[in-house]
């Protein structure tokens, strides 16, 4: 039997911390071979990198180590290599990209630096390797390409990035690549683009392709089979088809039905005066126009999702209306006020009804506080809302609210998980029993079936204490289930704003159609329908 | 880059013009110069004589107008003391302090730099531990008691370098040395903190990926990232040198501006003082316009 590409035999690997010894990955196995896409998924914690950075020689030892098995590529164990073999292999044989191409890039050497650095740590000329470099390039599209290599990784856009990320990595032909969360910082519509791009290199290379993802989206799109993870073991693998319509583990199955963008599509009660009016909201940035006159209204209860990619002015609206930045033009009437004018005065009052989530609940949460101490700020702050002697009482009873418990209250936000320390964010932005939460990318970073109980838990505020919410988001499925309107956002500018019906089902514009037509689906069967439309319409 | 240097040079003129107000009324309420200079029989009318030859007989603030008058015309004025022009002798002194502060500076950045880099390379091992308890114990050292102690073994005991002094090379050795150990203790830990962090960065990641060696992993990937933490306690320890190392340069009867200052102070020759204040701040002054712009060399991400 001919052997495989690529073939991981019983991995374990163990990582040796002060608490004690955390299996990372435990007897996993699994093959591929030249031509074929594997995809790794799982949710954070599954343990879905660590075999990746074991075939690398990227695990740190210690606090690493190899408890077990044996990674073969054709036929020969990467472990019984001495290390410069192995740092050969590095590049040559199998390379890498990774999530975040800005962080993954040397910030201070130009890219072309950084190709060329490539190409010569395996024996290739200097003249050779710019010769090379410049080829890569043009190959992976980037624009300009002369002028690009001799650009710092700072000055290009994220899309970009990933495809010097991809040009570096294919730069020595590699037999294998790995490609950890290739495209999960990027737009959607830059997703698209990166990952028909890894599909046309492998198709002219014949590499196999191992790709890290959480996002079962990207295992539909790209994959021929997929195995799934959970803390650190193999529970299902399988072809992507076979997977998602006949899932055999209960893991499996959660993570499919958890996949957003199946439900019912919300029916916004058309009753009521607006809490909130904006009018022809501007902000510039020197001479650059972040907002270019945005109108809209809000409900008491209702939720206005503002979907767009990055730079498209959407977290610019919410720090103006929020008053973290100034409006530099428009209204926006919160109960006949003008947000944008008020003095400090008005706005410290105001500061309870309006609220905001921010994306990273690691960073917007104070370290050195308690819980008890994050959330019962707020009524140090506004006195009025709570004699002292109920605060315990309060903070207790919030927390029963976003699902946690009583006992949480002691305990610093470390000691939680993401999802967790995103409730308890919201926890704290409910202390001031708020009229309008402002939600920035408030559940990107979660695990998809963190992000369902953190949405059903917004849904059920909004239900229960008649909460307003603009959501925004970049991810459509989700905001499929959420919101009642849509506003979808483009440099500054507002492309479309309808009910969640009327822009899902029937868009107008180019642009949300595109943005629709880029978005994932975790069907591989409607995948590949959307793709061979998309395909049919492009030529 | 041009209007940077220029806004760093009118800030920077500022903070002159205030330090120089400050020493010059400082300085004035110390003490009488006449009664320093004048033998103690000397009479009252003598004493007037000397006051009227310097302008020392002006109200104050003439006294400073006329100054500020001649700074601005490169006049320092005389040394009390030396009978020549004040800014010749501040000058012939700095250029002592600065060969003394670059030599040093030198070393401890090259040597700090090796040391810091490799401990954070392998961090918890022995190297690591070691050059940590050395760091420490460097930078946490009186640098007089070391400068005595140095004395007594090397000097006295070992006859193996002079005592003080300048006139050879092996004069230099002594004071070097000595002000060689705390800054490459603070600037050893700075590198191994900022290394570690580097070394453990995604950029680092990328290049293991593509089989980058280890040499250049760190000597080229990481250490050109940890540098900007570092380049400013450099800056900061090779202004406390170009100070003039009061203590070690009087220890060593090392003719810098540090002694010369101290000097000068005890003696109130004023125009000493003031020169030397000037010319040190100014050099302080030059040495962080290096540093702003070694930042952005280093770093393409800061333009000014």
């Amino acid at each position: 039997m001919a052997d495989h590409l690529l073939e991981v035999r019983n991995l374990s690997v163990d990582f040796h911390t002060a608490s004690g010894v955390v299996h990372a990955v435990r007897n996993i196995s699994y093959y591929l071979d030249r031509g074929e896409t594997l995809a790794i998924l799982g949710e954070s914690g599954s343990g879905k990198s660590v075999s990746s950075s074991a075939i690398m020689n990227l695990i740190d030892m210690p606090p690493g180590k190899i408890s077990s098995g044996e990674i073969l590529l054709d036929g020969q164990d990467l472990f019984k290599m001495s290390s410069e073999a192995r740092r050969e292999v590095n590049g040559r044989r199998i390379a890498m990209i990774f999530q975040d191409p800005l962080s993954h890039l040397n910030p201070v050497y130009t890219v072309g630096w950084q190709m060329r650095e490539a190409l010569k740590t395996h024996g290739i000329g200097n003249a050779k390797a710019q010769e090379e470099a410049l080829r890569l390039f043009k190959r992976v599209a980037l624009p300009d390409p002369e002028r690009a290599l001799d650009k710092y990784p700072h000055e290009f856009s994220g899309g970009q990035r990933q495809r010097v990320m991809i040009a570096m990595a294919l730069a020595l032909k590699p037999d294998l690549l790995i490609a950890d969360e290739p495209t999960t910082a990027l737009d959607v519509t830059v997703q698209a683009e990166v990952l028909n791009l890894l599909k046309e290199l492998q198709r002219e290379t014949g590499m196999g392709v191992l790709i890290i993802t959480h996002d079962l989206g990207v295992v539909s799109e790209v994959a021929d089979r997929v195995v799934v993870m959970e803390k650190g073991q193999l529970v299902e693998s399988g072809t992507v088809r076979e997977v998602y319509h006949n899932p055999q583990h209960a893991y499996t199955k959660k993570l499919i039905s958890a996949a957003p963008g199946k439900g019912d599509m919300h029916e916004p009660a058309t009753a009521g005066e607006p809490i909130l009016s904006v009018k022809d909201a501007r902000k510039f940035y020197g001479g650059f126009e972040a907002l270019k006159g945005v109108s809209f209204d809000l409900k008491a209860g209702e939720t206005v999702a503002v979907v767009g990619e990055s730079g498209s002015g959407k977290s610019t609206l919410a720090r103006i209306l929020l008053r973290l930045e100034e409006a530099d033009g428009g209204t926006a009437k919160w109960k006949g006020k003008d947000l944008f004018t008020m003095s400090p005065g008005e706005l410290f009052k105001l500061r309870r009804d309006l609220q905001m989530v921010f994306q990273d609940p690691t960073q917007s949460l104070n370290p050195r506080m308690t819980v008890y101490q994050l959330i019962s700020e707020a009524w140090v702050i506004h006195p009025e809302i709570l004699p002292k002697a109920k605060w315990r009482e309060r903070v207790a009873e919030l927390l029963g609210q976003v699902g946690l418990s009583a006992e949480h209250m002691g305990r610093y936000p470390h000691q939680f998980s993401g999802g967790q320390r995103q409730r308890i964010a919201i926890a704290r932005a409910l202390a001031l029993e708020p009229k309008l939460i402002v939600c920035d990318e408030a559940v990107s970073a979660l695990d998809v079936s963190v992000q369902a109980q953190v949405i059903t838990l917004l849904d059920k505020l909004r239900k229960e204490m008649g909460i307003a919410f603009i959501f925004i988001a970049h991810d459509l499925p989700l905001v499929r289930d959420f919101a009642d309107y849509v506003m979808v956002m483009q440099k500054g500018e507002v492309v479309e704003f309808g009910t969640v019906a009327q822009v899902f089902d029937n868009p107008q514009k180019p642009y949300t159609q595109a943005l629709l037509a880029a978005s994932l689906d975790p069907d591989p069967d409607v995948q590949a329908a959307n793709r061979n439309a998309r395909l049919a319409s492009a030529s | 880059m041009l209007s940077f240097i220029r806004k760093r040079a009118f800030a920077s003129l500022i903070s002159l013009i205030g330090l120089l107000v400050m020493v010059f009324f400082l300085s004035r309420l110390t003490g009488d110069p006449a009664s320093l200079f004048l033998p103690v029989e000397a009479s009252a009318e003598m004493k007037a004589e000397f006051r009227a030859l310097h302008g020392l007989d002006q109200p104050l603030l003439v006294q400073f107008g006329q100054y500020v008058g001649n700074v601005l015309t490169g006049d320092l004025g005389e040394s009390l003391r030396k009978a020549r022009p004040a800014l010749d002798v501040v000058l012939e002194a700095f250029t002592w302090t600065l060969w003394l502060a670059v030599i040093t500076m030198t070393l401890v950045t090259v040597c700090a730099i090796v040391v810091g880099s490799l401990a954070a390379f392998r961090t918890g091992g022995f190297f690591d531990r070691f050059s940590s308890m050395v760091s420490l114990i460097g930078a946490s050292v009186p640098d007089f008691w070391l400068a005595i102690v140095a004395i007594v073994v090397f000097a006295i005991q070992l006859s193996w370098l002079p005592t003080s002094g300048t006139g050879s090379l092996a004069h230099w050795i002594l004071p070097i040395c000595v002000l060689f150990v705390r800054p490459f203790g603070i600037i050893v830990q700075v590198v191994r903190g900022s290394m570690i962090t580097a070394l453990s960065s995604a950029y680092v990641k990328t290049a293991r990926a593509k089989g980058v060696k280890s040499g250049p992993i760190i000597f080229v990937h990481a250490l050109r990232n940890a540098m900007l933490p570092v380049i400013t306690v450099i800056g900061d320890q090779a202004a406390s040198l170009l100070n003039g190392a009061v203590v070690i340069e009087t220890i060593f009867g090392f003719p810098g501006v540090g002694k010369l200052m101290i000097d000068s102070i005890l003696q109130r020759d004023f125009n000493v003082v003031l020169a030397a204040i000037l010319v040190t701040a100014f050099a302080i002054f030059l040495m962080n316009l290096v540093i702003d712009l070694a930042y952005a060399l280093l770093d393409p991400r800061i333009r000014y």
